[in-house]
This record gives structure tokens, C-alpha cells and sequence, in this order.
């Protein structure tokens, strides 16, 4: 039995303890913000934060996340008004919006460990979260709005 | 059910491929089963407006009647249905905003509810080529002027006035006389009770009275719901007791399963059962290519079991499809004479009179659309009754095809259209919900089927390849007499019919035969090629290749004269004129009327001359930068564009800027067109920078974003700038801007990199080419 929290609850899962811990939270728990894309950790759809850390839950185990502290796009703010949300849609960011929740907590991570980044600094954290429509200029601009105030 | 008899859909290419029961539809019995006051099609011939489309050309026309579009509830609250799909054009918004204008709805009071497949009540739902503002810009408004005139026949009626002394004001109808107002809440069971006014009669606003077209001040409807993670795609459906499925399909496109080993996957914790799915033979159009279908309790099992699973196959007669040697295939094509599609002067006799003759060659490989969806679908099929929930750019199309998979009548299964996690012309192909359908009659439970990244990659409906080959023919003066254009790809009607060699009109009209340059002798040929694996469209389809040689070879000109490439760009344009396509047995002209909308050089040279304009050509950039132009007309919309490029002495390519100009008639939200052309040179980057599936032994050798990379934040271009050309007039038809961005990105690029290093790049994806 792996114990772990997902948005501040607590949830058990007795099956394969290797699940990734994106399928758990997608089928297992019924939290569909966070999405699959890749499967190998190459297109950051999938990004949640533990512990302040972006991490991919699609090569996450449900057991490396035993005991912690899980946070998906779901319960980045109780109103969805965190300071990256809010610049998204300042700025229109999204065109299909498929990648966007794991580019929005990314950018949090960003934020939460480097407050005020450079523009290389944001191309560099967001480098692993890759959008097909391209809405890249404006999520650089929306992290950099999110970084000085929305 | 004879091809001639029928309409042909999506993109207009089954008319010309000559099966039987490719097309399924139907005008005639549209108009029989529709009930209430339907009209399809004849809303293009109002004398009030100046263009005619080829909107009621489409399967199941258009629909012009408010009933079925516009809802209004006693506290107000106006419901408008989206009929087509949301990909990230935003077309979701910008249709239902169409009538809100026309309806004088206050927008924060209107909630869009997305349409189920159901052509016979919505009209076509095609959600591709570029078409749903050119198509639906009048009918929308048409449906919301019909909507208002009902609410103010009512009002007129409650205060016993004529109609023609009130007015629908912001919500309101107003009689400005007494001063009485009534709300459109108040009014809508008075106004349904009204008959629907004809489209004739109706009096549409006054273009400088538009509160919301054409201003790009309102935002997607689903904004908010994308940033908080509450917005639904094809994978967000969950049902109770739902299994999971992931399927192993044959590695070569047309094998066949032979057998297959499930022990070890069903000891996968969470596998429930192993079991085949069905396919069909190749060409299997959209129907499902068959495999080995794992069961689970969710996906991560599936994944897992569907890895442990021990599969043989027969390989079938596509074994041999190999890149390296298909390639060689198709450049040896193109050096012999083929169809000959277009013909102007005699571009025999003036290439051998030709002072010299350059000649170019380009090619351009295979690529996957990778959506950041991957195909996902859920079906629940109980009985002779099916409810599909699916990202699909087809609603009806999927609809008939789940109908005639299972056997049951189409009016017994309903597609329910959730947000797609991109399309570009995958979802048009509804193979995966038909996996879906499929699986959920044989289990008797709802079934999810998700393709991992791989699947969607190797089993993808691939961009063609194709060599387009010019031959380009100048006098003493340095003047183009000749130009001879053969282009050799496998079509995608091969997808449809077995035994396809040439391209269908509808790739020959993107950007081959519609060729706007004003040369004497000039000729278009199509030799033969035949197809290996599933090809289909992509964003843009058959433009990309032929904008990437026509562009390349303009500059290649330019070049061998010691001309500036913009000057040259505009000499080959020519004149201003409609340019003259009465030797074109089938212009396609992507299925609209040509008096409407004709190859204008005048718009062809304009936006050439404002990209020129704004975006600085021939501004001073710094050692190791150059710039680039090329221009395009696809989808009747005109783009050009100028790319600055840096590389460096490793040969690192980077972009630091783009100026994209976009004339398309007519337009709603220019806010989403900048978008679509943003994302447009992302696109075209990311394809000629590392767009490549390539083949070996019939199967695809990439898979996921490691071996088929697309362009990343830290590669993207530093700024694109977008100028949008004012429509010369509110009569000006609207056209498209999902895909004419992409054609002219690469050959801007591809000029740019020559401009800054010499280096002439005739052979995508760039790949390693500048650091050797």
C-alpha cells in the first residue's frame, strides 16, 4: 500500500507500485488536468510539482511519490487565480490548450524557485514542455508578466 | 451507391478517385429527413452579397436556421451552438460570435454549447481546410439576424407597434418612441412562437456598427478553463465501469496479424484480457489497421501489458518501403516527363532556345502530425445503440463511419466532440474511435482507447513525400521564359484506392497548377508514384512542398542573375491581374467559386510589398544573419513572410525574428489570426528544421519526441510579427488562416540560411546539413 497526497488529500493504491504516477492520478483518482503526451518525459504535458520540484509523472512511480506532497494543475490555486493562470489568459497564451496545464506548472516551479527570471532563464526552464501550436512567444511573455505582476 | 451521385466531403478529393461507397452522402436525403425551415445551400446566392462559396458544395451544405443554432432561456441566457471542432483555432468562439454581432447578444451573456455529429440538423462539420469563417462568416450572421428579427417581431407584437419602430439593442429590444425596453429573456417563448423569417428579407448590421467582429477583444471561451485543467479532451472521459485499451498494431502499414502470445501480459498487474481487434485491408481509408487490443483497469496497464505482448505479423506488400530507395525512386521520376496537368506556350521549345536553364530539386520527406493529443477515444455501444466521445474534426464523417462499422443505422449513434489536443488534419481520420467502438460492443463495457506517442508516430496518416523538380528557362536578359514545374509524391488518394499514381486535383491545386507567375511557356507535370504507408493531410497538405521549391527557386534566380530576391519574387508575379486558369482542366482552387475568389496578383504583390515594408528587407544584420522572403497563396488567403536567421560558425541555427503578412479577406478575431501565424513559423521551423519519418523494411524507425523532434521554446523564433491587410471592403470574401502560414515559412528560412551562409538547402529536414 503506497500512501501519498495529491492536493492536499490522502490516497492509497495497493496495485503495481510501479505505476506512473500520471495514470494514477488520471484513472485511479479522476484528476484529468494533467496530461499524457509523450510517456518518456520529453514533452512535459504530464507536469506536476512535488515538493516545490517540477516533475514528470509520466516516468514518476506512484511509489517515488510515497509520503509526498503532489500538486497537480488542479490544485495549483483554489480559484485557479495563481499568478501564472492569471497571465495566461492576460496574454491568450493557449491555442488548443492540451500542454498548457504542464506548461502553467512549470512556470510555477519556475517562479517558486527563481521569482524574477531572464529571458534565457525562462527559455531554459520551459525548454522541456513543448506546445505543437506554438504558443511559445507568448508563454515566454506570460512567465515574464507572471514574474513582474499580473 | 454510385460516386457521381453524390457530394464529395472533406476535402473534395472523392469525386475524383473512382471507387465505389467511398462517399456516403447525400444532399438530396438531407433535405428529406431535415425537419423545420432548413436550408442548404442556397444562402450564397443573396444578391446582397458580393461573393458566392463553395459552402453548399460541402456534404449536407449549411444551415441556416436559428432554431437549431440559437437558444435563449427565460433569465436570458443565450446558448449558442459551435458546430465545428476546437483545435486552437478558436473557431469554437469566432462562429457563435458571429451571430452574437448579428443577435445584438451581450457576449457575457452567452454560453457556447458544442454540437454532437449530426450534419442533417447542423450542415457540414468538417472541421478542415481552412474553411470555417469563409464558409460560415454570412450564414452566422444570417442566423443571428433571423434570431434578433424574431425577438423584435415579438416585442413589436407584446406593445402593438409595427417592427419597424423597435430595435434590438445589447440584450434589449427597445422601442425607442415610448421608451419601453423588454429583455431577451423576457421575450424568447414570445419568440419562438414566430415564424422564422426568410433569409431574403432579412436586413444584416452594418459592418461599422460590429461590436465584436473584427476588433479581437474577446478571448477563447474555454481561456479559463484551459489554465485551471477543468477544460475536457478526448482522454478526460471517464464513464463508470470504462476499461482502458491500448492496441499493438502491424509495425507495416496494410500487415495482417498472425498470432500472438498474451502470457506474459497477463500477468501485468491491472491486465484484464488480451483480444484482436479487427482491421481491413489496405488502402483501409479511416478504418482501423487492426492488432492486438490489451484490456486493462487503466492505462498505465495497458502500456505496460501491450509492451510485455509477444506478436508475429505478416509483413504484407508494403515489407520493402524504404526511404533512402523510395527517395531515389521518386527524384528518378521526376527526371522523365509526366502527366501533364498545366500547360502555357511551349516550355520545350523556350527551355532549348533558352539563353540558360536552371534547374532545381527539392525534396521533402514524410512527416507526423504529433498532435499533443494523441489519437484517444471512448466509446459506449450497447445493443444496436452507440455514444462516442472523441477529438474528431469529422463529427458527422465519424458518425456514418461508426454506424457502418458496427452495422447499426447512423441515426442510432451519437458522437459527442470534446476539445481536440490538436489536429492538423489527423483527427479528420476517425480510426481511433472506431478502435473504440469496436472494442466496447465485443466487451459490453465503455472502452477508452489511448495510442501512446509511438503509436501515433508510426501509425500515423504520414504529410506525402515528394521531389518537386523546376526547370527554369531565362533569355540574354536575364528574363524567365520557360519554367517547368514536375512534382512526384505518393496522393493521399491512395489511402482510398488501391492502384493511385498521380495526385488527385485537389494536391494539384495546392500551389503546382495555380502557379500565379506571369511566364509565356510554363508547364506543370505529375509523374507517377505510388503509395506505401498511409498518407493524408497536414496542416497546409501539398502547399508545403510546392511553396518550398517554387520560393526556393525564385531566390535561386535571384541568385544566379545578381537580382535582389524581392525584386525577382515581384517580376515572376508579373502584372497585377486575375490570373488566367482556362487551360487547367480542374483548378480546384480549394473548392470555391473562382469569380469569387480568383488569383489576384494585385494582393499576391501586396503582401509581398508590406512584409517587405514593415519587416525591414534589405535592413543591414549583423555577420552570420541573413534574411529571407517567400511568399504563397493557399486556402484563397495570400501570405508572405521574411525570416532573419543567425548561425553561427558550428552552423547552430537560430531565428531571431519573422514578419509574416496575411491578407485574408474579410476576418472575425485578428487576435487568433496572429496566434495561427505565430504558431504557423513554429510549425514550418519545426518541419524544416527536423521534421523527417523515414522508413525501413515498411515500418517507421521514429517514435517519439526523441527521434522526431518539433521545436522547443529555446529554438523558437525570438519575435514573429503579424500585419493583417484590412479587407478592401465588408464585401470582401473571408478566407482561410489555420494553414496558409505554414507554406511560406520554410522557403523564408531556406533563403534566409543562403543569404547568411551560401548554403542552399534543397533537401528537408535541415537536420545537420549547415554544421558539415
Amino acid at each position: 500500500m503506497v500512501k501519498l497526497k495529491i492536493n492536499g488529500q490522502e490516497q492509497n493504491w495497493d496495485g503495481d507500485p510501479d505505476l506512473p504516477l500520471l495514470w494514477f492520478i488520471r484513472d485511479e483518482i479522476g484528476l484529468t488536468g494533467t496530461k499524457f503526451g509523450c510517456g518518456q518525459a520529453l514533452c512535459g504535458s504530464c507536469t506536476v510539482i512535488i515538493d516545490k520540484q517540477a516533475v514528470r509523472a509520466c516516468i514518476t512511480s506512484v511509489s517515488d511519490a510515497a509520503g509526498r506532497e503532489v500538486t497537480t494543475i488542479e490544485g495549483l490555486h483554489p480559484t485557479g487565480d495563481h499568478p501564472v493562470q492569471k497571465a495566461w489568459r492576460q496574454v491568450n497564451v493557449p491555442q488548443c490548450g492540451y500542454c498548457q496545464a504542464g506548461q502553467i506548472m512549470q512556470a510555477a516551479a519556475l517562479l517558486t524557485d527563481n521569482p524574477k527570471p531572464s529571458h534565457d532563464q525562462i527559455r531554459e526552464a520551459m525548454s522541456g514542455n513543448i506546445c505543437r501550436c506554438g504558443c511559445y512567444q507568448r508563454i515566454e511573455n506570460a512567465v515574464h508578466l507572471a514574474s513582474t505582476g499580473v | 451507391m454510385n460516386i457521381l451521385t453524390n457530394p464529395s466531403r472533406l476535402r473534395g478529393f472523392e469525386k475524383h478517385i473512382k471507387i465505389e461507397n467511398v462517399s456516403r452522402r447525400s444532399i438530396l436525403k438531407t433535405l428529406g429527413l431535415a425537419g423545420g425551415f432548413v436550408l442548404a445551400a442556397p444562402v450564397m446566392i443573396r444578391p446582397s452579397f458580393a461573393y458566392e462559396t463553395g459552402a453548399g458544395k460541402m456534404p449536407h451544405g449549411v444551415v441556416v436556421d436559428p432554431r437549431v443554432f440559437v437558444s435563449i432561456a427565460p433569465d436570458g441566457i443565450v446558448t449558442i451552438i459551435a458546430h465545428r471542432s476546437e483545435m486552437g483555432t478558436g473557431v469554437r468562439t469566432s462562429l457563435p460570435l458571429i451571430v452574437a454581432e448579428e443577435l445584438e447578444a451581450d457576449w457575457s451573456r452567452v454560453r457556447v454549447q458544442q454540437a454532437h455529429g449530426d450534419e442533417v440538423k447542423f450542415g457540414n462539420q468538417d472541421t478542415d481546410g481552412s474553411r470555417s469563417t469563409r464558409h460560415y462568416l454570412i450564414p452566422m450572421r444570417q442566423i443571428g439576424a433571423s434570431a434578433r428579427t424574431m425577438l423584435e417581431q415579438a416585442a413589436a407584437k407584446r406593445w402593438g407597434v409595427p417592427a419597424g419602430e423597435v430595435k434590438a439593442v445589447n440584450h434589449e429590444v427597445v422601442h425607442s418612441a415610448s421608451g419601453r425596453k423588454l429583455g431577451f429573456g423576457e421575450l424568447a417563448a414570445d419568440a419562438a412562437k414566430e415564424s422564422v423569417p426568410s433569409v431574403e428579407g432579412l436586413k444584416l448590421k452594418n459592418p461599422k456598427d460590429f461590436r465584436y467582429l473584427g476588433k479581437g477583444e474577446i478571448g477563447i471561451v474555454d481561456l479559463h478553463d484551459i489554465t485551471t485543467g477543468a477544460a475536457h479532451y478526448g482522454g478526460d472521459v471517464r464513464l463508470p465501469g470504462m476499461k482502458y485499451a491500448v492496441i499493438a498494431r502491424p509495425p507495416v502499414t496494410g500487415g495482417k496479424l498472425v498470432s500472438f502470445d498474451p502470457a506474459d501480459t497477463l500477468k501485468v498487474s491491472g491486465v484484464e484480457k488480451v483480444m484482436e481487434v479487427k482491421g481491413w485491408p489496405w488502402p483501409s481509408k479511416f478504418q482501423p489497421l487492426g492488432g492486438v487490443a490489451v484490456i486493462a483497469r487503466n492505462t498505465g496497464a495497458a502500456i505496460k501489458g501491450c509492451n510485455a505482448l509477444k506478436v508475429t505479423w505478416d509483413d504484407g506488400a508494403n515489407a520493402k518501403y524504404d526511404s533512402v530507395a523510395y527517395r531515389a525512386e521518386l527524384e528518378a521520376a521526376a527526371r522523365k516527363p509526366g502527366l501533364i496537368v498545366r500547360k502555357e506556350g511551349d516550355v520545350e521549345a523556350a527551355l532549348k532556345s533558352a539563353d540558360r536553364v536552371i534547374v532545381g530539386e527539392y525534396y521533402l520527406p514524410h512527416f507526423a502530425h504529433a498532435s499533443m493529443e494523441p489519437p484517444v477515444a471512448v466509446a459506449n455501444v450497447k445493443g444496436d445503440k452507440a455514444e462516442v466521445w472523441a477529438p474528431v474534426q469529422s463529427p458527422g464523417g465519424t458518425r456514418e463511419d461508426v454506424a457502418k462499422t458496427l452495422g447499426i443505422p447512423e441515426e442510432n449513434v451519437t458522437v459527442n466532440v470534446t476539445l481536440l489536443g490538436g489536429g492538423f488534419g489527423r483527427k479528420s481520420k476517425c480510426d481511433f474511435a472506431l478502435e473504440a467502438a469496436l472494442l466496447s460492443k465485443e466487451l459490453g463495457v465503455p472502452v477508452k482507447v489511448q495510442w501512446t506517442r509511438e503509436d501515433d508516430v508510426r501509425h500515423d496518416f504520414l504529410h506525402t513525400v515528394s521531389v518537386e523538380r523546376i526547370e527554369a528557362g531565362l533569355d540574354k536578359s536575364g528574363k524567365v521564359i520557360a519554367w517547368r514545374h514536375r512534382s512526384v509524391a505518393p496522393s493521399i488518394a491512395s489511402t482510398f484506392a488501391a492502384g493511385t499514381v498521380h495526385q488527385a486535383p485537389f494536391e494539384l491545386g495546392m500551389g503546382l497548377i495555380d502557379n500565379p507567375f506571369e511566364i509565356a511557356n510554363l508547364q506543370c507535370e505529375n509523374p507517377e508514384a505510388a503509395a506505401h504507408t498511409r498518407i493524408g493531410w497536414f496542416r497546409s497538405v501539398s502547399n508545403i512542398p510546392r511553396a518550398f521549391a517554387v520560393q526556393s527557386m525564385v531566390a535561386e534566380i535571384a541568385q544566379a542573375t545578381n537580382r535582389d530576391p524581392k525584386d525577382m519574387l515581384l517580376e515572376l508575379i508579373g502584372s497585377p491581374r486575375i490570373v488566367n486558369l482556362s487551360s487547367v482542366k480542374d483548378p480546384w482552387n480549394y473548392g470555391e467559386p473562382y469569380d469569387s475568389y480568383p488569383i489576384d496578383t494585385a494582393r499576391l504583390r501586396k503582401v509581398v510589398e508590406l512584409v517587405a515594408d514593415k519587416g525591414g528587407w534589405g535592413r543591414s544584420v549583423p555577420k552570420g544573419h541573413g534574411l529571407g522572403i517567400a511568399v504563397h497563396r493557399s486556402f484563397v488567403s495570400y501570405i508572405a513572410t521574411i525570416v532573419e536567421v543567425a548561425v553561427d560558425d558550428k552552423g547552430k541555427l537560430t531565428v531571431p525574428r519573422v514578419d509574416t503578412a496575411i491578407d485574408c479577406g474579410t476576418y472575425v478575431n485578428p487576435e487568433r489570426i496572429q496566434s495561427q501565424i505565430e504558431g504557423a513559423a513554429i510549425m514550418g521551423l519545426s518541419l524544416a528544421k527536423h521534421g523527417e519519418v523515414t522508413f525501413k523494411d515498411g515500418k517507421v524507425q521514429q517514435g517519439n519526441f526523441d527521434d522526431y523532434p518539433v521545436i522547443r521554446i529555446d529554438e523558437s523564433p525570438a519575435v514573429t510579427n503579424v500585419y493583417i491587410v484590412p479587407p478592401a471592403s465588408p464585401d470582401t470574401p473571408p478566407s482561410g488562416v489555420g494553414e496558409p502560414g505554414v507554406p511560406p515559412f520554410a522557403p523564408a528560412l531556406i533563403n534566409a540560411i543562403f543569404a547568411a551562409t551560401g548554403k542552399r538547402i534543397r533537401a528537408m529536414p535541415i537536420g545537420k546539413q549547415l554544421e558539415a
